[in-house]
Parts: C-alpha cells; structure tokens; sequence
C-alpha cells in the first residue's frame, strides 16, 4: 500500500488533532474560545476526536456581547451538555456596567472592539494560560502571518514584527508568569475545507446557517439582521423579509446576511465554490482600515 | 452536489524562494489570482492599496504582504501562508522573504514544504540568497525543486538567457554538493502570467509544463513504510464508567502504518506488546498510516509516557543517543555559544542540551566551509557537535523530518535555532 494517502480533509484534521493534544500537553490551563460560529464548533468538534473516550480536557469560553442571536446560545448549550463541557462565559454587558469600557455610538456602533478588553479579564480571572481560537489564515492577511501558537505579552498583545519562528511541527509553548498563549489548530483550513469537513463528518450546526426568512435591512453594500433588533437604523433604512442565511456568524451587529436558497450543505458548498467575495467581506469590523485586523491584534484581539 | 470529487484531494505544501525582488509575491499573486482563487473583495482592495501606492498596475505582491510595515516598506518579512485549489490538488504555499536578515522565515516555510520554487532573475541569475536558499532547501531535504526564471519579458524571452542560468544553477549544485534529486527549470513571467497557469506563447522554445501543471503532477515521495514511528503526545484516560480501565496513547504516526495485532516495542525502555486498537474520535479502525493522528491501545500494561516512542518491532528500529552530529541553522541575534545550556525540543520529547563544538560553518558567499568557529549568529548554518541530558530516540533527518529534527530553546524562552540530526557522534 502507498503511503501519503491521506486525503487534504483527513491530513487537515491530523494536523488539528495533533496541535489540540499539544495544547493538553504543553499548559497548565487552557481553554477554547467558542463563539458559536461554524469554525468554533468544528475546532470543538476536533477536540473531542482528539481526546475521547476521554472528555476535553479544558472548558468552552464563550465571550458575550449580549448581541447574539437566540439560537447561537441555544445551540452552545446543547454542544456544552452533549460534550459534558464546561463552559465559561465573560460578559461585555459586565465589562460596560463596571465601567472598564465605553460603549461606541452611533449607526456603527459594535461591540466588537470592546470584546478584547473582556476577553482578557475572562482570560486574567481564570488563570487561562492558552486560548485555543477558531481563526484562519485564510480568513485574513494578518492573519495569514500568524503562527500557531502565538505569544502574547502580559497585555495579551501580539508582536508581529518579531514572532518566534515555528518549525516543523515543533510547537515552542514556553513562557514567562502572566504572559499567555493563542492557539490556533485550523490555522491551515480554508473556509472550504471547513464546509466539506462539516459534510464529511456530519457535523450539526445552528440553524442560521441556512437559508431562512429573516427581517433584515440593507447598509453599505450587505444585508444586516433587524431581528434580533440591535442595529439602530437611519430612516431611509426599511426593514424588509428576506431568504437570507449567515456565512459566518459573530455578533448581530456584524454579521453580514448572504441571501440565498441553500438549505442543505450540499447546497452551501455549491454556493461557497461559486461566490466571488470572501467570507469577511460582509464583516463590517475589517473595512474600517486597511490594516484594522492587524492593529486589533496587536491589542489583544483574537 | 458537483464538488463531491474535490472531498478526496490530496494536499501539496510548497514554499517561494529567492532574492528580494525576484518576484515571489508577485507569483503567489498570479497563481491566486489565475486560478481564481482571488475574491473580488480582496481584489478590489489589492487595487486600492496599488493606487494610494502611485502604483500603475495593480501589484499583486500586495495580496501577500499583509503587515503594515511590510506594505510601508514593500517587503516581505514574515512568511505568510496561502492557499488556493484547482480541481485536482489543493495547495497550501509559504511565501517567504528574500533580505538576508529574515532568512530564518524563509527556514520557517521551508521546513513543512513539499516542494520549494526557487525563483532567479532573468536578468541578475543567481544571487547570493538565490544559493543560500538553494543549500537551505537541501538542508532542510525538500523532496522536490522547481527553479522559476522569472522576468523573461525583461530578456525579450531569450532561450540562452534561459538556457546558462539553468547551466550555472546546475553547476551551483554539484559545487555545493546539494542534494536535490529532482530539479525542474521553467522559464517565466510571473507578473504577466505566462507559463504560471498556462504556457506562454512567447517562449515557443520551451516545451516543459507551466508551474501549475507541474504543481498538480508532482508526486510526493512517502517514507520507509516498513518501519513505524509514533512518538507519543498525551496519555488518554477517560476514568469514566462507560471506559474505566481505558488506557491509550493519542500521537501522529510519522512513518509507517500501524495496524491492530501488530508486534510494537516501546523506546528508550525496549518493552514490546502488541496493539490492540486504533481510535480516532468514536471510530476504530484496523489500520492507519503515516500523517494520521490517533489513538493507539496495547495489550500488556506497561509504562508509556509523553516522549516515548511507539516503534515497529520488524523494520529499521530507531536510533538512542545523547551524542549528535547536528546540521544546525540559527535563527537569532543573540549568538549560538559553545557550552552553554539550551532547552532542546525534539518530537515530544525535551531535554537540556549543550553544543559542544562547533566544526564548520558554511560561507555561502564563497561557497565553501570555515573551520576554528566559536559561536554562530542569526542566520548561520553550520555543523556541529550536540550534547543532551538524556539520550534522544530518534532517525537521521535524511530519513525522517519528525524524527530527525529539533530546535534550540534559550533562557528568554524564544525559538533560536533549528537542528537536523546527521548522526550519532561517536
Ligand atoms: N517585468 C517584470 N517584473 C516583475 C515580474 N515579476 C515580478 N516583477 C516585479 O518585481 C518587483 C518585485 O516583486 P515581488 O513579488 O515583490 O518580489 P519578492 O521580493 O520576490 O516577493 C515588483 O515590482 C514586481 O512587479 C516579471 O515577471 N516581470
Ligand atoms: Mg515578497
């Protein structure tokens, strides 16, 4: 038999599967950012495979904008119970009402910035000393630079003018007290790769990801949510009831709506194969600069 | 679905090599862009950024070169990983910088790669990062080379421009005694796009494949089949009722194949069993190969932890030593001293080690090694001398990257150099 056999799907997830049980191994108290997106799940799914019939051995964290649709947290509290998970949830609402952020104003206004200030206490209050994110260098060309195990200062900040270089698949996870780690094992999946291996293994998602009749608006060029009602909107903005489904999914108030007839994940893969913009392209967080993701990062972001 | 084909493609990894300014980002643009890999989004952002550069055509290295300081300085510094597809493989890229003082990226993208594409320019041919890529690719074992001669249209598409670098890089290699099994030289222009995708009608000279189809073609040696290894990661043990005595070793195979009733012996301790199952999530299987991670069952109950490894009992058996002849490069400014105390990681294994002596460095400039050398900085290759705490289970790095690689980890935690193991030193 000839070996290098494995197909791009099952060599992408021993990849995963190996960086995950480095994770285990190499730190004290890791976690795995889940934000009930597709990508999250899948790197919850991998977790699982790479450490049953054991449990994970390291919680969910969940950080909370109060901006969510409902199914996104009925979907994680299924996963968390079915998984015998825990769960850790930081609140931005918390962070807001204790007065360690200010909320943004305005017809723009997102809470998604104000995310990484709440991601670090959460991270700081339990002592997690590794953040396992579901991010992919396709997603983005910070992004794209990034190593796997990324070092983050005790500020949580990212250097990345001067990151360890990352050979072979040796993974370097030391440190100093207080500094911490961001970890990404599906660095190396495409958004494809991430909708065929949903297909190949079965894996459930929240309904949102289909097509669905929603109320939603239109702003800059894409179709936001008007239900759940987060997003103030000028008056010229009608709220209208479109098949819409997500393609990814953050908070409400940015999380741009594909219109769209896939109901199957059939249907969605032939979809993705044929659209000519990226996922992000509906995420209205990266249009701000041309380098907004890099500067987040370097802050403490994801 | 129509994509149902495209679950069971294989994956190639490759890496960009070259002078600064040779055109590797410019590459990587074209082969995203002509394989329409390139959304429109990202497109128009890529001719919005050209614009406010005063660029007249759209400069496609801008889809690669994502840090700030590298649009600023139009440079690439850090490697930055692509991907893209084609109905018949789908491709993971490391575009890798040219300056002399970011070599230690370009080693970074090298290590995981498949196959390097060596660009030179048509112009200039080969430069001094063109062999000092070239002696790092073979350094690293790069199974296959393609050498790209770009810029043709700079030479009005001139075969003998072609024809004596391709000359001059095959000299290049005996020279320094590269061991490249398997070079192919395609004549290009990567900013136009001719012979990336399709072949150029401009060169009617040249009758080889474009670098996509030859992309697409390669075929990847695998390892010595014969011969297992699974260094193991993590201990499984679920203490749950459903599995209270379950007792596995989750780890990536990286040689072989395991199968269930197989004969295994355990290293450094020299125990044997035999296995009894191979989990990965809820399924089991009979069988898994080399690249799959798992989770393996023995029968007999015998001491096994992260570090060990988990070897065929029939085949070549790995090698023990706390004594190397180590091919090393290094990554950092602050110098590779003689004597003093490292961290090395190695598989999964960790130990202490010391560099004895160093017994030549390579001068890629004069193409030749200097003796007598005391310490070693950023990006120096060399030979030398290691010393570990504990003895290593390991193979040569000719004949197995995992189980033949380490790297050197300094006081300040960071990441300063890279190790091949050549031999035990005796
Ligand atoms: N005339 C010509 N210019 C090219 C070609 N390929 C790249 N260039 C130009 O060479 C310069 C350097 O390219 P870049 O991709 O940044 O090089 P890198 O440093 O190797 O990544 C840019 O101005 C490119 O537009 C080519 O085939 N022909
Ligand atoms: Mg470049």
């Amino acid at each position: 038999m000839s070996l290098n056999q494995l197909t791009h799907l099952n060599e992408l997830e021993a990849e995963s599967v190996f960086i995950l049980r480095e994770v285990a191994a190499q730190f004290e108290k890791p976690c795995i950012l889940f934000s009930g997106g597709k990508d999250s799940i899948v790197l919850t799914y991998l977790a699982y495979k790479a450490f049953y019939p054991a449990k994970i051995p390291f919680p969910l964290v969940h950080i909370d904008t109060g901006h969510n649709f409902p199914e996104t947290l009925v979907y994680r509290d299924e996963l968390v119970k079915r998984l015998g998970a825990d769960l850790v949830v930081g609140s931005v609402q918390k962070s807001i009402d204790e007065g360690k952020v200010v909320e943004e104003k305005g017809f723009n206004a997102s809470r998604n910035k104000l995310q990484t200030v709440t991601l670090l206490d959460t991270l700081a209050g339990h002592k997690f000393d590794c953040a396992c994110g579901g991010a992919r260098r396709d997603e983005e060309k910070a992004r794209a630079k990034e190593r796997i195990f990324s070092h983050r200062d005790e500020f949580g900040q990212w250097n990345p003018k001067n990151q360890r270089p990352e050979l072979w698949n040796i993974f370097n996870a030391k440190k100093d007290p207080g500094e911490h780690f961001r970890v990404f094992p599906i660095s190396n999946w495409t958004e494809m790769d991430v909708w065929q291996y949903i297909y190949q293994e079965k894996i459930e998602l929240p309904s949102l990801y289909y097509t669905h009749m929603r109320k939603c608006f239109y702003r800059d060029g894409q179709w936001l949510a008007a239900d759940p009602d987060f997003i103030p909107r000028r008056p010229e903005e009608v709220v209208e009831e479109r098949e819409v489904r997500c393609r990814t999914i953050g908070d409400v108030t940015c999380t741009g709506l594909t219109l769209s007839h896939a109901h199957s994940l059939e249907e969605i893969i032939d979809e993705i194969a044929s659209t000519r913009v990226t996922e992000r392209g509906g995420r209205a967080d990266d249009k701000r600069s041309e380098t907004a993701m890099e500067d987040r990062k370097k802050q403490g972001y994801f | 679905m129509q994509n149902n084909g495209y679950l069971e493609m294989k994956l190639l990894r490759f890496t960009t090599a070259g002078s600064v300014d040779d055109g590797k980002s410019t590459l990587i643009g074209r082969l995203l862009y002509d394989s329409k890999s390139i959304f429109e989004d990202q497109l128009e952002a890529v001719e919005e950024a050209s614009r406010s550069r005063g660029n007249e055509e759209v400069n496609l290295a801008l889809l690669t070169d994502g840090l700030r300081a590298e649009r600023e300085q139009g440079i690439t510094i850090d490697v930055a990983y692509r991907y893209f597809a084609t109905p018949k493989r789908k491709f993971i890229i490391a575009d890798t910088p040219g300056h002399i003082q970011y070599t230690r990226n370009m080693v970074t993208g090298a290590s995981t790669a498949d196959l390097a594409v060596i660009l030179v320019d048509a112009r200039h041919g080969i430069m001094e990062q063109t062999v000092r890529h070239s002696c790092i690719a073979s350094l690293l074992r790069i199974p296959k080379v393609v050498v790209a001669v770009n810029k043709m249209d700079l030479v009005d598409f001139d075969s003998k421009v072609f024809d004596d670098i391709s000359a001059a890089y095959t000299a290049m290699i005996n020279k320094n005694g590269l061991e490249f099994k398997d070079v192919i030289f395609i004549p290009m222009c990567a900013k136009d796009g001719d012979n990336v995708v399709s072949r150029s009608e401009l060169m009617p000279w040249y009758s080889g494949p474009s670098l996509l189809e030859h992309l697409e073609q390669v075929e990847i040696p695998g390892g010595d089949a014969d011969s297992m290894r699974f260094p193991v990661q993590y201990v499984i043990r679920p203490i749950s009722r459903q599995f209270p005595d379950f007792r596995g070793y989750g780890g990536r195979i990286a040689q072989g194949i395991i199968r269930v009733g197989d004969s295994i012996e355990v290293l450094p301790s020299g125990s044997k069993s035999t296995v009894t199952g191979i989990w990965l999530g809820e399924k089991q299987k009979e069988q898994a190969v080399a690249g799959e991670s798992v989770c393996i069952t023995i029968k007999d109950d015998i001491d096994i932890s992260r570090g060990d490894v988990i070897a065929s009992d029939s085949g070549v058996k790995p090698s023990m030593s706390n004594d190397f002849v180590l091919d090393v490069c290094w990554l950092r400014t602050s110098p590779l001293v003689c004597g003093k105390r490292y961290t090395i990681r190695h598989a999964t294994q960790e130990v202490a080690g010391i560099v004895k002596e160093i017994e030549y460095k390579l001068d890629i400039d004069k193409q030749e090694k200097v003796y007598d050398i005391e310490q070693l900085t950023a990006n120096d290759i060399a030979r030398v001398h290691l010393k570990t705490a504990a003895p290593l289970v390991f193979d040569a790095y000719r004949d197995n990257r995992t189980m033949g690689s380490l790297i050197f980890i300094d006081g300040t935690n960071d990441t300063v150099g890279a190790g091949m193991i050549v031999e035990s030193y005796d």
